[in-house]
């Protein structure tokens, strides 16, 4: 077995698990701060006003990246139930039910950061646009795998049905994007690409970016924060869960 | 042991299924009952000026024919599950996916037909101009197939619960967001005498996908909430 393999093995069991995610989680969530910290100055004090929306745009510092991490979040949710529907990895599993909370809550940031940002620049709170109507349909989704998890007693059987939905959410947010842009449409097209130069200043391109790598980071700390909390519930049983959980010397009596 | 042919087992289950709700022919009215009711309370809601009804009664009428499917969605394998045939099912040696659209085919043919027939009834309740009225049918008669399908893959995940209705609504209304839009789309462009072929045709090309895959899902997550 080649070291590659090795590790994702020992990563993959719960023990260590818990205990890499336990040692990375405190730095992870000091090092999103830092960036956002950084990226926040760099946008709301650095950055020139807009020409067009003056001071009002700078709420895309947090909007874009809330938004982004929606997607990549429902994305990490689909590919390790993929993996624990098809291998049953009980980590793949946990990971799975850990991030639909924190993509819930990136979800609903965004909506409410697009309707504060949409009542002075387009005149209202809410209007039935294709992106909003998608996101807000994303955010059912999550909604629907929180619930479903929640609705079935045995842990490891919600965790698989729950998985199952996400995965059919997957096949049905290009769907319900392409249906309510056909739909209707009003909200602009994206400004900042991977490829080719991007339709924004550079002095807002770097706060932005920075607040994007800070929110992923942020995603990983809250999902191993999550997931260790719900992997000591599901092997509450077992002796390196007790160990860990209980007082020493309270483990062998 | 020798087992019977596919075939025969998918016709038994039709049979049977078939058999089991002309022994109840009451509840099948139920969800007829249900979209009337609805239907009859938007005029009181919004006042009974023709040309305003008119102008959203296909909607109105989808919206109506939607939420009652959703509530009648929770029959298909409640009574199956409860006592026991739904487990004999799934571990008979007949492949699941076959069987189960053939319990999805007769429980759209209970639920869904009558509401179809029922519709050029609502349609006028709310003064759906009758050049509409050919439009509305075809797209009804293409999504209600499509809605059952759906319903049924996430029926299928909650199976085991108890009070299930509320989350059963959360998961089915993502899915059922596209079909809505299209189906009401293509009422929407006939009453404005604009093209409607083209939603027609993606609602004909989604229910061609679901009749292929939908058994299939039904069919994984069947096998997840039994187990």
């Amino acid at each position: 077995m080649n070291t590659l393999t090795l590790w994702f093995h020992k990563f993959g069991s719960p023990p260590t698990f818990y205990r890499v995610s336990g040692l990375l989680t405190p730095w992870l969530y000091a090092a999103a701060l830092v960036f956002a910290a950084i990226g926040l100055y760099g946008g709301l004090v650095l950055a020139p006003p807009d020409y067009q929306q003056s001071d009002a745009y700078r709420i895309i510092f947090v909007h874009v990246p809330c938004a982004w991490m929606s997607l990549f979040a429902y994305f990490f949710m689909a590919v390790n139930a993929f993996i624990a529907l098809v291998w049953r990895i009980k980590i793949s599993e946990t990971l799975a039910m850990a991030s639909a909370p924190v993509g819930a809550a990136f979800t609903a940031i965004t909506l409410a950061t697009g309707a504060i940002w949409g009542k002075p620049m387009w005149g209202t709170w809410w209007t039935w646009d294709a992106r909003l109507t998608s996101e807000l349909v994303l955010l059912f989704l999550y909604l629907g795998v929180i619930g479903l998890y929640h609705a079935i007693e045995d842990r490891r059987q919600a965790a698989r049905a729950a998985a199952f939905l996400a995965l059919i959410g997957v096949v049905n947010v290009p769907i319900v994007h392409f249906s309510v842009k056909w739909w209707n449409t009003l909200h602009q097209g994206s400004t900042v690409r991977l490829f080719g130069p991007s339709a924004i200043d550079s002095s807002m391109l770097w706060p932005l970016l920075l607040l994007a790598l800070a929110t992923h980071i942020w995603f990983f700390a809250s999902l191993f924060a999550r997931a260790r909390v719900s992997l000591l519930e599901l092997e509450s049983g077992k002796d390196w869960a007790r160990a860990d959980a209980l007082p020493t010397g309270a483990a062998h009596e | 042991m020798r087992y019977g042919t596919t075939a025969s087992a998918c016709a038994a289950v039709i049979r049977r299924d078939l058999l089991l709700t002309w022994r109840r022919r009451g509840d099948a009215l139920n969800p007829v009952l249900f979209a009337l009711i609805v239907v009859v309370l938007f005029p009181l809601a919004l006042g009974p000026e023709p040309n305003q009804l008119a102008r959203i009664a296909a909607g109105i009428v989808f919206v109506a024919i939607l939420i009652a499917g959703l509530l009648a969605l929770d029959t298909l394998f409640r009574a199956d599950y409860d006592d026991g045939t739904l487990e004999q099912l799934v571990l008979s040696p007949h492949p699941l996916p076959l069987l189960l659209a053939g319990k999805i085919f007769v429980h759209w043919l209970t639920t869904a037909v009558p509401l179809i027939l029922a519709a050029p009834l609502l349609a006028g309740m709310l003064f759906l101009p009758r050049s509409v009225l050919p439009v509305l049918l075809c797209a009804l008669a293409l999504a209600t197939p499509l809605l059952s399908l759906l319903g049924a893959v996430c029926v299928a995940l909650t199976v085991g619960m108890r009070r299930s209705g509320m989350l059963l609504a959360l998961l089915v209304l993502p899915l059922y967001v596209p079909v809505l839009i299209f189906a009401a789309g293509a009422c929407e462009a006939a009453q404005a005498g604009l093209p409607f072929i083209a939603p027609l045709l993606w609602l004909g090309a989604a229910l061609a996908m679901a009749l292929v895959l939908a058994p299939l899902a039904c069919a994984a997550a069947l096998r997840i909430s039994i187990s």
